[in-house]
């Protein structure tokens, strides 16, 4: 018992009354090192004791500030840097209606930063041991008396005359406090660690079963499987067993036009004129559509001669006399609505690749049967 | 008879204080007519503001008293008969609304029959927002607030001389059936002389707003005069710091709450941006408006967030009286940002027609201040909670 150090001499007070006198005696005494411990916050106390004003406000200021400037900035970055969006016709950078969101991060910075600091800076946190522990004092202090403590370290600490002190106070249970032959308990314990692999087995079974077992949810698939009809696949839903179905008697498209002149060629060649004028990039655009839809039949140069070899009737030239003197008009009716054999490519080619298409074949015409102007102009 | 052992002696203000009350009120006087001979309708805002100011703090002084009937409150007990003088002040002041009895269809537009012609949504409103409706409101608004007012104060002074126990209990009960006839009232004057002064515009919670910083401004007032009768020794030596330290902290409490309700506003408004509803805030950025609406965050908010935010800041004798006075001054800044845009929309205007009703007003509070302090004792030496009042520690 001789060779342990003294922390400190305790004594216990049952009233709050006599435990504010006797802070205030202890004060008058001129004790340094001393703590009071009551059960709950005693009224008064802050003023006996003559405690400072505690220096968590400005750690609560900080962190509070940081909150705020973290808030705001991030925001900014979100909204001007990162991914510049317009909400509803507001500024890029709407301040008040990010006002609530920076509010709320202050508050929640200033709370947790006061908290950990409370934790690690005031309480200093890995040290988690305190002679006073596990002792009857203590005990006493968490439910029922008023205890106060005067601790080795102070300069006038004598253990006999603080002992007569506190008995002069009226103070019960008086006592010495020494620190334990351990100063700091030692963590990995054979229990310890006995203890931390059983919670570990415990806790990832538990995550397991109710994870896997009792909350189980199959992924989200609706994207794999979905209500509907694969193309060309039958439907039991349908009369004639099709899965695809025909757009409505009578819908028309979207921009739809109607061609005119479908029954009468030469009012077509009359009364259609072609929009388009004879530039070069006209007839690259003419020459390409020409080259993928008509030459199969019509040859490269349109003469007439099929690469299809005899597998359709071959078509007749375009050089000839009649298809020369056709109007603009004329030759877009037969493209347009097909002619014998010949199908309509009114779906192959638009409006514009179509008189694109005329014009390369006039170009073609003038190649093979130029006029005297051609020639002159060469010289 | 007096189970209290408290140490008040009633001591009376100095001679000087009535002579400055009277001085006060009849250089404002004179002002405010010459004003109301200058130019009668400003002069008729620049009494609205006065109006709506005195009564606000009135009513919300009779509102703190009765919160600290039925919660129970302990600390507070020894400020109660400064909130109790200043309560008269719903009788007083409407002598300030007389300027506007007189000029009323110049400062209600929807008086005016040119006005409603051109509005029809106005027009909608009239079955509320007629003179006739107008003064039954205010009228029972006032004798209603004012009869409750008279028996609790009545029963409190009663008190001083009988400690009877069953005043508290009757006051108790008054102070319940007060709450909701002040809730309702509170809210009508914001809505009535406030609000409605642009009746095309709508706020829901434009009653709150006019409620917080009305009691913001009851508890500048009770700190104020509370700290100005300890600097001369009329409180007992019983209250100490602890006892202001509950002041700063409801100041401080009430300053973010203000805000809180004066930033929902504009946010709600703002975000929605609905015509009908963002003229009113668009109306006060035009011209030297804009200086005016910005200087609100600052001044009553800000400003005085900032002194308040220390613990130690809070018990601070002098630095509460500071805010307190900044708080008065903040709340006229702001009764002026919600009145003035409406006579001139331009920007804003100052002059000395401004200054003479508030100095009737200051003038008027202090005259009553001194008739109440010399009729009642400053203490409820009879009430049965002093006794906790007087051990009372943080």
């Amino acid at each position: 018992m001789e060779n342990k150090k003294l922390h400190s001499v305790v004594g216990l007070f049952s009233t709050p009354d006599s435990i504010i006198h006797a802070a205030e005696k202890t004060i008058e005494k001129g004790y340094k090192h001393y703590d009071i411990n009551t059960p709950y916050p005693v009224h008064g106390m802050d003023s006996a004791m003559k405690l400072k004003p505690s220096t968590m406000g400005y750690f609560a200021l900080a962190f509070g500030l940081t909150g705020t400037a973290v808030a705001l900035s991030f925001m900014y970055w979100v909204f001007n840097i990162a991914y510049p969006l317009n909400i509803g016709g507001k500024p890029n950078f709407p301040l008040p209606a990010l006002i609530p969101i920076t509010f709320e991060l202050t508050v929640l910075f200033a709370a947790i930063g006061t908290v950990l600091s409370l934790l690690f800076v005031f309480f200093k946190m890995p040290d988690n041991s305190n002679p006073l522990h596990d002792t009857d004092y203590i005990k006493h202090c968490t439910s029922d008396m008023f205890g106060l403590c005067i601790e080795a370290e102070d300069k006038l600490f004598s253990e006999a005359e603080v002992k007569d002190f506190l008995a002069g106070l009226g103070a019960t249970n008086i006592e010495s406090i020494y620190y334990p032959k351990i100063n700091t308990l030692p963590i990995f314990t054979k229990n310890f660690i006995i203890f931390l692999l059983c919670s570990a087995i415990v806790v990832s079974g538990a995550v397991y079963f109710v994870t896997n077992k009792l909350m189980f949810m199959t992924p989200y698939n609706w994207m794999l499987n979905q209500d509907r009809i694969n193309a060309q696949a039958p439907s039991d839903f349908f009369k004639d067993g099709f899965g695809m179905r025909d757009a409505v008697e009578g819908t028309v498209p979207r921009d739809f036009i109607p061609e005119e002149f479908k029954a009468s060629p030469d009012s077509a060649g009359t009364f259609l004129i072609n929009p388009l004028e004879m530039t070069d990039a006209v007839l690259a655009k003419g020459e390409a559509k020409f080259k993928t839809f008509c030459s199969p039949c019509h040859g490269n140069y349109a003469k007439g001669d099929s690469r299809l070899r005899g597998l359709f009737p071959n078509p007749p030239t375009l050089h000839s006399k009649k298809v020369r003197n056709w109007p603009d008009g004329r030759i877009y009716h037969v493209i347009t609505f097909g002619q014998n054999v010949m199908p309509s490519y009114a779906k192959q080619l638009s409006r514009d690749e179509r008189w694109a298409v005329i014009n390369y074949v006039r170009s073609l015409q003038r190649a093979f049967n130029p006029k005297e102007e051609d020639f002159n102009e060469s010289k | 008879m007096n189970q209290n052992n408290h140490d008040y002696v009633k001591k009376p203000l100095p001679p000087k204080f009535g002579t400055y009350g009277l001085g006060f009120a009849a250089l404002g006087l004179i002002l405010s007519i010459l004003a109301l001979v200058a130019d009668p309708v400003r002069a008729s805002f620049d009494s609205l503001i006065v109006f709506v100011f005195l009564i606000g703090m009135g009513m919300c002084s009779l509102f703190l008293i009765g919160l600290e009937y039925l919660t129970g409150a302990v600390w507070s007990v020894p400020f109660r008969r400064i909130a109790e003088y200043l309560v008269p002040l719903v009788f007083i002041a409407p002598i300030f609304a007389i300027p506007v009895f007189f000029n009323f269809s110049h400062v209600f537009q929807w008086a005016n029959p040119e006005y409603l012609t051109l509005h029809k949504t106005v027009m909608a409103k009239t079955a509320f927002l007629n003179p006739q409706f107008f003064y039954i409101r205010i009228t029972a608004i006032i004798v209603l607030v004012g009869l409750f007012s008279i028996v609790i104060i009545r029963n409190s002074a009663k008190q001083d001389n009988n400690s009877d126990q069953n005043l508290t209990k009757k006051n108790i009960r008054l102070s319940a059936g007060l709450m909701p006839i002040f809730g309702l009232g509170i809210t009508l004057i914001g809505i009535d002389w406030i609000m409605s002064l642009e009746p095309l515009w709508f706020s829901t919670i434009f009653g709150v707003y006019y409620f917080a910083g009305s009691l913001l401004t009851a508890f500048a007032a009770i700190t104020l005069i509370a700290i100005k009768l300890k600097s001369f020794g009329a409180l007992p030596s019983w209250i100490t710091k602890d006892h202001f330290y509950n002041l700063g902290a409801f100041l401080f409490a009430f300053i973010n709450f203000w805000a809180y309700i004066a930033f929902s506003q504009f946010m709600l408004i703002w975000y929605a941006n609905l015509p009908e509803e963002t003229f009113w805030f668009l109306s006060r950025t035009q011209g030297s408006w804009l200086y005016i609406s910005i200087g609100i965050i600052f001044i009553k908010f800000i400003i005085p967030y900032a002194g308040l935010l220390s613990q130690p800041s809070k018990s601070n004798i002098n630095r509460l009286k500071y805010v307190g006075w900044w708080i008065i001054f903040a709340q006229f800044f702001d009764l002026y940002w919600l009145i003035m845009p409406t006579f001139s929309k331009s920007g804003a205007v100052f002059s000395w027609t401004e200054l003479g009703f508030p100095l009737l007003g200051l003038g008027l509070v202090m005259i009553l201040f001194k008739y109440s302090y010399t009729k009642r004792n400053l203490i409820p030496i009879g009430d049965p909670k002093l006794k906790r009042a007087m051990d009372f520690h943080l």
